[in-house]
């Protein structure tokens, strides 16, 4: 690493060479602001387009002012952060954007957590000397993302992360000059577009150009009507990061408090998605199972390796990109998709009431699954196993609108019996979660030995695409794992080639899985936020007292009860799904 | 067609090419005319195309031997469409707005007589090579 | 077999008509009837020679005498000495302004020198859809050399030394650019020739492709070969579907005859064109931008470095020269740099091509040496202004430059002292005005330009220029205010100083430099909401005189948007709120009186 001497703010400093000026100012103290500027470090994502020009500094010798963000510093160069003219420019530069924004800050879906708001305070605008027109787009509605793009500042993450990060290519710039925008194809509406919904791009925005369809309205109606059983199933991720709204440090886990508080707002019964996921692993591990034991018998038209099919943007990725790989994922559905079928089929029985008199609510780090909630194959006579998925920034609105100290609440336990999960359950929520979870229970089930070390860590860690060989007590079972649509496809496509022996295949669509997905707390390209979550799955998983799926007694319970068999008729019918060729659903009308 | 394979190639053709130009620019015993039609975008939306049919046609008709050639532009964009003609032995003298009209005088005053016609544009720059 | 032994050409360019050329072509006439010679001289009226400064001018074929500022009671005189006693008219002949000797031989003047064709040589010489006219004008003897007895060092060396900077627009210097291409390592690198020439009203890239298109191609080969490239590309803008034509039908003729291709001219190297088409976007001249359009990408710039020279097309090493720029190179090769390096300025050797527009008599297309002054190029090659008028300004490098008045005439021209002034090279557009043109008015026909051809991916640019227009739009409508000047300024020049790229960077130069130069023009306009050019229109009122007007009612029955009332026999009078400005009435009153105010 070869160090060079500049000078930054009259300071000298030895910073390495090809470094840009933004980072080694940050690592000095000065913070430079920026407002395009985007980085996942821990996934090796950058959008740094050099188009906001917020970061600007002078550089002596130089004829114009330069953005820190792209900006290698050289040997002898000479910086100034703050002079009047980089104050100046900085400042006119923000109005600019400012003078072509909607001024709705009131009613914003990012108020309070927007980029450009605090970048306006910070800057201590107090004016827009610039009237003028405003550009104006056409707002979007899709089943789970809203497109508000008159707010849109052409920042371009949502861009980077929709093509670099995921491969999606549904958003792109498009137009010229003042009516340039990030859109879809033609400007059409996302769903003509190969969104998954995954909703990275929402995560991304430093602003309200795309949001969430809000649901919490419809659930306090759901709630408040006397008629209604209102059942609530929270996803693993959430316990791990809802505390963040609350002015909690990064991975604490809030599970007990995050009950009680959804019980406070009023839910009937206050379930897990961690119970499902359970459910799904015997599912999934049950499948893999046999689709090995006839693999290894010679059967020619069995498909290896599976894929996992819990994440909704996943699974829409490969309805659209790999139509021809449809019978490759596992056909069971998502622990939430598990979780509304036997709520709604189950559950009713149990209390003795229509399909109709119940609501099943989810709590979701995830946008993408207010889509695959509403999927025609999850509803029975047009109503769907589950009603409404918030997300947690949704749920943790609902907690302060219904007066909630949340971080004072008494610790309490989900109801049951979906209230009980094991360690196995929780790991769903990290990238590598759900494989090492079927990895624990499938061990057993295929050598009929004991497992003791429950821990693989050769599942974990944060890199885009991992694989490792477990050995099954002499049989080695190959094992890949990707988070990122980008790695998936990377991984699908030597898949489709013919040139990996995977066994089963992971995949989520969030940096870190689950924990980073985007309906988590904005985590603003903090991805010491992301990695403290996923500490945090890890920590909850090894404080279970139970940690193989197929150990939750209530999980044997159902079967025994319920279910028959792992695979039987009843979970063919309604755990397991199927899926659908939708590369012609996207539509480009020139 | 053959290919230039070495430099000894492309001086022989270059050779072959000079003699050729320069028998159409000093004109010959035959008293070849020869006359340069600007056809850059510029000459052809001003008509040059136009002009330039005009004239094979009608110096043929006349039994006048004119070679006729298009070039790029001129540069006299002001005088669209321009030609240049050559008489024998004469140095190239360019006309502007050159219309069908203008092109008959040329023909008849310039090309048969060698009398001089309004519409000359004045050569105001040097080339290389003097 | 002509008739006529002598020719005496009289300049009927509009300077000099009216300077009563047309009188002393009569006056000649008449002489030499007297003289019973008409049948033997022969009296033409030229097109203008461009040397309007010392207009009318008559010049003696063919002893090619040149007299300057002739009278019409010269006439008398050229025909009974020049023409009878074959003695040239001493004191009407042109004084060289060094060595105050009479010129004779208009061959000599300077004025001849005043324009050099370098990159134009072949343009209008050479039948740009035959190969064999190429080489017969020398082409492909500067590749011949520099496979056969020149090392790829060699060639970048010769074109550092001729001082050959990019004719783009920026002006770097092309041998460096092609060094530091060369030492870049790469399994591929690209040469690609920028002919997306967008300047509004500018054409050279356009008439050399035209004209010449193999020298454009020869130029490439050679740039392949010094920097290790043997893959060209050609990025054109589709509309330029003429040269495109001529292009294609170039690279297809230096294939057969094995100019292009594997092992060119028996060396070993292998070279070929390929041709890009673009959609006409402006900012698509920016190289990085031209890189991205030609990948398939968004044609929008990214921050430098990384240069193209170290990473462009397919992230390989790439050089990017335009047209005009490459034009040049063959000539430096054949000619050597110490040839080329002597002509033009210090540190802007060569020549350039402009695009002359606007309101002067010689629009049209001239190749100047560095160093020459706008006064040169305005009244010596341009004919000087329509219709006799003032000077008034003159833009070059288009939406990216300034404009630049009287005071800079004789400023010498190149690409320092243009960045100097206000303005810049830009790739050659130069528009003059004269008094009819509002300032203004035509800061915000620039910035329309800018605002529109954005690409809209730095906030200065995509809404900053937009800002600019919103204001200039109030001034010229009348609604301005003085600190809306303070705003465009500010403005203007946090846009230079912030933008990605260079459009964005030069994109207030027409606004910063007009309001520097003709600050009273802003003035009247914000605070008299006067335009003295009366182009503004929101600025003028169509007046009637009450006393003039007998009230025949024509103009209210021509007034298309019924804004004149008034009674049969009364005068008239226009509603200023609804007028639109047409000047329908100002045309139908027979009476005079309606004006404009």
């Amino acid at each position: 690493m070869e160090m060079i001497n500049i000078i930054i703010d009259n300071k000298p400093v030895k910073a390495e060479k090809g470094q840009t000026i933004l980072k080694i100012a940050r690592e000095i103290g000065i913070d430079i602001p920026t407002l395009c500027y985007y980085e996942l470090d821990g996934v090796n994502l950058e959008n740094r387009p050099g188009g906001c020009r917020v970061c600007v500094v002078e550089i002596e010798g130089r004829r114009n002012l330069a953005p820190a963000c792209a900006t290698e510093v050289t040997e002898g160069m000479v910086i100034h952060t703050h002079s009047l003219r980089v104050v100046n420019a900085r400042r006119t530069v923000v109005e600019l954007i400012l003078s072509d924004h909607p001024a709705d800050c009131l009613v914003c879906s990012k108020s309070g957590k927007c980029e450009l708001q605090t970048l306006a305070q910070r800057l201590g605008i107090r004016d827009i000397p610039f009237q003028g027109a405003k550009s104006t787009y056409r707002k979007d509605m899709s089943p789970a993302i809203i497109r508000d793009i008159d707010k849109c500042i052409m920042c371009r993450r949502c861009e980077t992360v929709c093509n670099v990060w995921q491969t999606v290519g549904a958003l792109s710039a498009i137009n010229r000059g003042f009516e340039a925008v990030v859109a879809t194809a033609y400007e059409q509406d996302l769903v003509k577009s190969p969104c998954t919904y995954c909703g990275q791009c929402i995560a991304a925005c430093p602003v309200g150009a795309l949001s969430e369809v809000d649901q919490t309205r419809q659930v306090i109606t759901a709630i408040s009507d006397p008629k209604k059983t209102v059942v609530v199933q929270t996803a693993p991720a959430v316990r791990v990061a809802l505390g963040e709204e609350f002015g909690m440090e990064p991975g604490s886990i809030v599970t007990g408090k995050m009950a009680a508080a959804l019980r406070a707002i009023g839910f009937d019964y206050v379930f897990d998605t961690d119970f499902a996921a359970d459910l799904t692993i015997m599912e999934e591990g049950t499948e893999l199972l046999d689709r090995i034991a006839r693999f290894t018998k010679g059967d020619k038209t069995v498909k290896l390796p599976i894929l996992t099919s819990c994440c909704p943007g996943w699974v829409n990725f490969f309805e659209y990109n790999y139509p021809d790989m449809l019978d490759v994922p596992s056909t069971a559905k998502s622990p939430q998709q598990m979780f509304g079928a036997v709520a709604k089929n189950y559950w009713t029985k149990k209390l003795g009431i229509s399909r109709e008199d119940m609501v099943v609510v989810s709590i979701m780090p995830c946008v993408a699954k207010k889509f695959e909630c509403q999927r025609d194959e999850f509803k029975v006579d047009g109503n769907p196993d589950v009603d409404f998925a918030l997300t947690t920034r949704e749920l943790a609105e609902l907690v302060r609108q219904f007066n909630i100290d949340f971080a004072s609440l008494e610790e309490e336990d989900f109801d049951q019996p979906l209230g009980e999960s094991t360690g196995a359950g929780v790991i769903f929520g990290a990238t590598g979660g759900v494989i090492e979870a079927a990895t624990r229970t499938a061990y057993e089930l295929f050598t009929g030995k004991t497992l003791e070390k429950v821990d693989f860590k050769e599942l974990r860690g944060l890199e885009g695409i991992r694989s490792a060989t477990v050995d099954f007590d002499g049989t080695p079972i190959n094992i890949g794992i990707a988070h990122g649509l980008a790695n998936a496809r990377q991984l699908l496509d030597s898949v489709r080639a013919g040139k990996t022996n995977f066994h089963a295949i992971e995949v989520m669509a969030c940096p870190g899985g689950c924990i980073g997905g985007a309906g988590q707390p904005f985590h603003q390209g903090n991805f010491d936020i992301i990695r403290k979550r996923y500490d945090a799955i890890y920590r909850e998983d090894a404080g279970k007292p139970i940690r193989k799926s197929h150990e939750n007694p209530y999980i044997q319970a159902l079967y025994k009860e319920w279910l028959g068999e792992p695979c039987g008729e009843l979970s063919h019918h309604l755990l397991h799904t199927h899926y659908f060729d939708k590369s012609k659903h996207i539509e480009i009308e020139g | 067609m053959t290919k230039i394979k070495s430099l000894a190639d492309l001086k022989a053709m270059k050779q072959s090419v000079q003699d050729k130009i320069d028998t159409r620019q000093k004109g010959n015993a035959e008293g070849l005319t020869q006359v340069k039609v600007a056809m850059a975008t510029c000459g052809i939306a001003a008509g040059a195309k136009q002009v330039m049919d005009y004239m094979m046609a009608e110096t043929e008709k006349r039994g006048m031997n004119v070679v006729f050639t298009q070039t790029g532009c001129m540069g006299y964009c002001h005088a669209e469409p321009t030609i240049e003609v050559t008489l024998p032995g004469k140095e190239p003298i360019v006309f502007g707005y050159v219309d069908l009209k203008k092109a008959d005088e040329i023909i008849e005053k310039y090309i048969r007589d060698g009398e001089l016609v309004d519409g000359i544009i004045p050569v105001n720059y040097q080339t290389i090579n003097k | 077999m002509a008739k006529f032994k002598m020719h005496l050409l009289v300049c009927g360019g509009t300077g000099c008509h009216a300077s009563k050329s047309q009188e002393i072509a009569d006056n000649l006439k008449s002489s030499l009837k007297d003289k019973g010679l008409e049948n033997e001289v022969q009296v033409i009226l030229t097109g203008c020679f461009g040397f309007c400064e010392k207009g009318p001018i008559v010049k003696v074929m063919p002893d090619n005498t040149f007299y300057t500022e002739v009278k019409p009671q010269d006439a008398a005189d050229i025909v009974a000495e020049h023409v009878i006693k074959g003695r040239k008219v001493t004191r009407l002949l042109y004084t060289d302004p060094e060595n105050k000797q009479h010129v004779a031989d208009s061959k000599h003047m300077g004025f001849y020198k005043k324009q050099l064709r370098i990159a134009l040589r072949n343009c209008g010489f050479i039948d740009p859809q035959n190969i064999e006219e190429y080489i017969g004008a020398d082409g492909y003897s500067a590749l011949a050399k520099c496979l056969g007895e020149m090392t790829p060092a060699q060639v970048i060396n010769e074109i550092k030394l001729s001082g050959l900077r990019g004719r783009g627009g920026g002006g770097f210097p092309t041998g460096l650019k092609w060094e530091i291409a060369s030492k870049n390592h790469a399994d591929q690198k690209y040469v690609v020739c920028n002919a997306d020439e967008g300047d509004p009203g500018a054409f050279m890239d356009r008439s050399i492709l035209e004209g010449d298109p193999h020298t454009v191609l020869e130029a490439m080969i050679i740039n392949g070969y010094a920097i290790g490239a043997t893959k060209g590309l050609v990025y054109i803008r589709a509309e330029y579907p003429l040269a495109i034509n001529r292009l294609v039908i170039a690279i297809n003729q230096a294939r057969e005859y094995g100019l292009l291709g594997e092992d060119i001219l028996g060396s070993g190297f292998n070279f070929d064109i390929e041709i890009r088409y673009g959609a006409g976007a402006f900012v698509c001249g920016e190289e990085t931008a031209l890189i991205h359009s030609m990948e398939g990408q968004r044609g929008e710039p990214t921050f430098k470095p990384p240069f193209p020279a170290e990473s462009g097309y397919n992230n390989k090493p790439t050089n990017v020269n335009n047209v005009e720029t490459y034009a040049n190179i063959p000539i430096i090769i054949n000619k050597g740099a110490n040839w080329f390096n002597k002509i033009g300025t210090e540190k802007s050797k060569g020549t350039k091509v402009f695009a002359l527009a606007g309101q002067i008599n010689n629009v049209g297309l001239i190749e100047v040496p560095m160093g020459i002054t706008l006064r040169e190029i305005i009244y010596e090659i341009g004919g000087g202004i329509k219709g006799g008028r003032e000077f008034k300004a003159v833009q070059t490098g288009g939406p990216s430059g300034g404009c630049l008045t009287k005071k800079h005439l004789d400023a010498p021209i190149d690409y320092d002292n243009l960045i100097a002034v206000g303005s810049m090279m830009g790739s050659g557009g130069m528009v003059v005005m004269d008094d009819t043109s509002c300032m203004v008015a035509i800061a915000k026909f620039y910035l329309e330009f800018t605002v529109e051809e954005s690409c809209g991916k730095c906030t200065p640019c995509r809404v900053g220029n937009k800002r600019l227009y919103e204001i200039l739009e109030k001034i010229t409508k009348g609604n301005g205010t003085m600190e809306d000047l303070d705003n465009l300024r500010n403005l203007g020049r946090v846009i230079k100083d912030t933008a990605l790229c260079g459009l964005g960077q030069t994109s207030p130069n027409p606004i910063l430099s007009t309001i520097e130069n003709f600050y009273d023009e802003y003035v009247e306009h914000i605070k008299d909401k006067k335009c003295r050019a009366g182009v503004c229109k929101s600025l003028m009122q169509y007046v009637i005189d009450p006393v003039q007007c007998v009230g025949c009612t024509a103009c209210a029955r021509n007034c298309p948007v019924n804004a004149i009332k008034g009674e049969k026999k009364m005068p008239h009078i226009i509603d200023q709120e609804l007028c639109i400005k047409c000047g329908a009435c100002i045309e139908k009153c027979k009476f005079n009186a309606i004006s404009i105010q």
